[in-house]
């Protein structure tokens, strides 16, 4: 891992980076059925397709080594860039640029920390590592997550996380484009607005659920 | 005008350096930044003490030579110049002035403000020429260029090889450095022939030297004082990615290197 050209490191970063970026659609359009008040009938169909599928089972695999390059790509090639200025400046860089672009390290990790507590929660009790709480059985979704976005602390945490991984898309994905040497006059721009835009649907989208809950759900 | 300036001075390069505080009075607006330098340095003299050593030569931005980290951004805070095309009246009155040398683990500090920038020549040696000699100057159009081509070219020609990209990136990469350089060569048919070998020679040099990876923050498009954009930075990365993946005879194994 470390042997890997810079270059190189990067781009297989970018490549799992548009797919765990894909993926998010995906899961977005699942944690969106839960706004159907139809008792949790749609989103736990969805759950158990996604759960049972052949052929998610393999997606699944690919999903985790996407996390798993990203993660550890990240953490190489961050220590890399610290290590290339042991000297910091007594004037920090004053350039006009992304003032984000600077912490996707730092909003990386604030995301990884989420993805450890969503694993425990959801994915630990589904292959039957963690025992699910009392009166919910193991492959019921719907309860779990109601149960847990009616915590408020939860919920705050849940909608923070998202926010930091909208700024870290923000960055993400134009930066994952230029990486792979898509840069062009025609429509570098044109990519710098989808990717912003995308990474504001996804905050909002994944916030939408937890605010449903606490606020909307069973309240009217 | 009076300054407070605030330097780094650092006797060699294993020494412990230290900002300094100095006052400087009677600076004219439209000196440059080195006149007041040398004001400084001469007053330093006269009174017994060490003058502070910073990098120069032709003083007119074209050759490279100067660098200096002022208040935050490499060449001062004037866009698209270097520090020597820098004057004073880009500053107000009694302003502090922090000066810094630029910080890489591929630039050594040699002394105060002086850093060791031999990294790029060392990258530019793994592979950034034309190994024939390509002759005298031949007749016009013998060569066909595309237009665009030479003018993209000329842009990524432009680069002096200052070092300011690596000093305003925030992991010291010098993807801008390169990438100019590649592309300048890439886009013209002289340096197409060796297109391949080069870019993988260059930067597995570059990995050698200890900089940084490039995470796409663009600070070194806004600081570079030639306006080299990042669009240079994705050609080498595309270069990059079709000598590694489609070039058989040409694949560099950086072992041999």
């Amino acid at each position: 891992m470390f042997l890997y050209s810079s270059i190189t490191k990067k781009v297989l970063m970018a490549l799992a980076g548009l797919f765990l970026v894909t993926f998010l659609c995906v899961h977005l359009g699942i944690n969106l059925m839960l706004l159907k008040n139809d008792g949790g009938r749609a989103f736990s169909t969805a759950a158990t397709f996604m759960g049972t599928n052949p052929l998610i089972k393999v997606a699944e695999i690919v999903l985790f080594a996407g996390f798993l390059l990203h993660i550890l790509f990240g953490l190489v090639v961050s220590g890399q860039n610290r290590a290339a200025r042991p000297t910091g400046y007594a004037r920090s860089n004053s350039s006009d640029t992304s003032f984000f672009s600077k912490y996707m390290f730092h909003t990386g990790i604030i995301v990884s920390i989420f993805l450890a507590l969503h694993f425990c929660d959801f994915y630990f009790i589904k292959i039957g590592l963690v025992a699910p709480p009392a009166g919910i059985a193991i492959h019921d979704f719907y309860n779990r997550t109601l149960l847990l976005f009616s915590t408020p602390w939860y919920s705050l945490f849940y909608i923070v996380s998202f926010i930091f991984l909208g700024i870290h898309l923000n960055h993400a994905i134009q930066s994952a484009f230029q990486t792979l040497g898509w840069n062009h006059s025609k429509y570098t721009d044109a990519v710098k607005v989808i990717g912003s835009v995308y990474s504001v649907v996804i905050a909002i989208g994944f916030s939408i659920v937890p605010i449903y809950v606490l606020f909307f759900l069973n309240k009217v | 005008m009076n300054f407070t300036l605030k330097i780094w001075r650092q006797k060699n390069v294993t020494a412990k350096g230290e900002m300094v505080s100095y006052d400087v009075s009677g600076i004219s607006p439209d000196s440059s930044f080195f006149e007041m330098l040398d004001t400084l340095n001469q007053k330093l003299i006269t009174t017994g003490g060490d003058p502070v050593a910073f990098d120069h030569d032709c003083r007119e931005g074209i050759c490279g030579t100067c660098s200096l980290y002022i208040n935050g951004r490499p060449h001062g805070p004037v866009k698209g110049v270097t520090t020597c095309q820098l004057h004073m009246r880009a500053f107000k009155d009694g302003d502090t002035i922090f000066i810094e040398p630029w910080r890489a683990k591929a630039f050594p500090i040699i002394r105060d403000l002086i850093v060791d920038r031999s990294a790029l020549d060392k990258i530019i040696q793994a592979g950034g020429y034309v190994s024939v000699n390509t002759g005298g100057v031949p007749d016009a159009n013998t060569i066909p260029v595309p237009k665009e081509k030479s003018d993209a070219a000329f842009d990524a020609a432009t680069c002096i090889g200052c070092g300011a990209c690596v000093a305003a990136c925030s992991n010291a990469a010098a993807m801008l450095f390169i990438g100019a350089k590649v592309s300048h060569l890439a886009l013209l048919p002289q340096g197409r022939v060796e297109a391949a070998t080069r870019v993988q020679k260059m930067v597995a040099c570059m990995d050698k030297q200890g900089f940084g990876n490039c995470s796409n923050t663009y600070a070194c498009e806004f600081d570079c004082p030639k306006g080299i954009s990042v669009a240079n930075i994705a050609r080498m990365n595309r270069e990059f990615l079709g000598a590694k993946l489609f070039s058989e005879k040409e694949r560099v194994i950086k072992e041999s290197l």
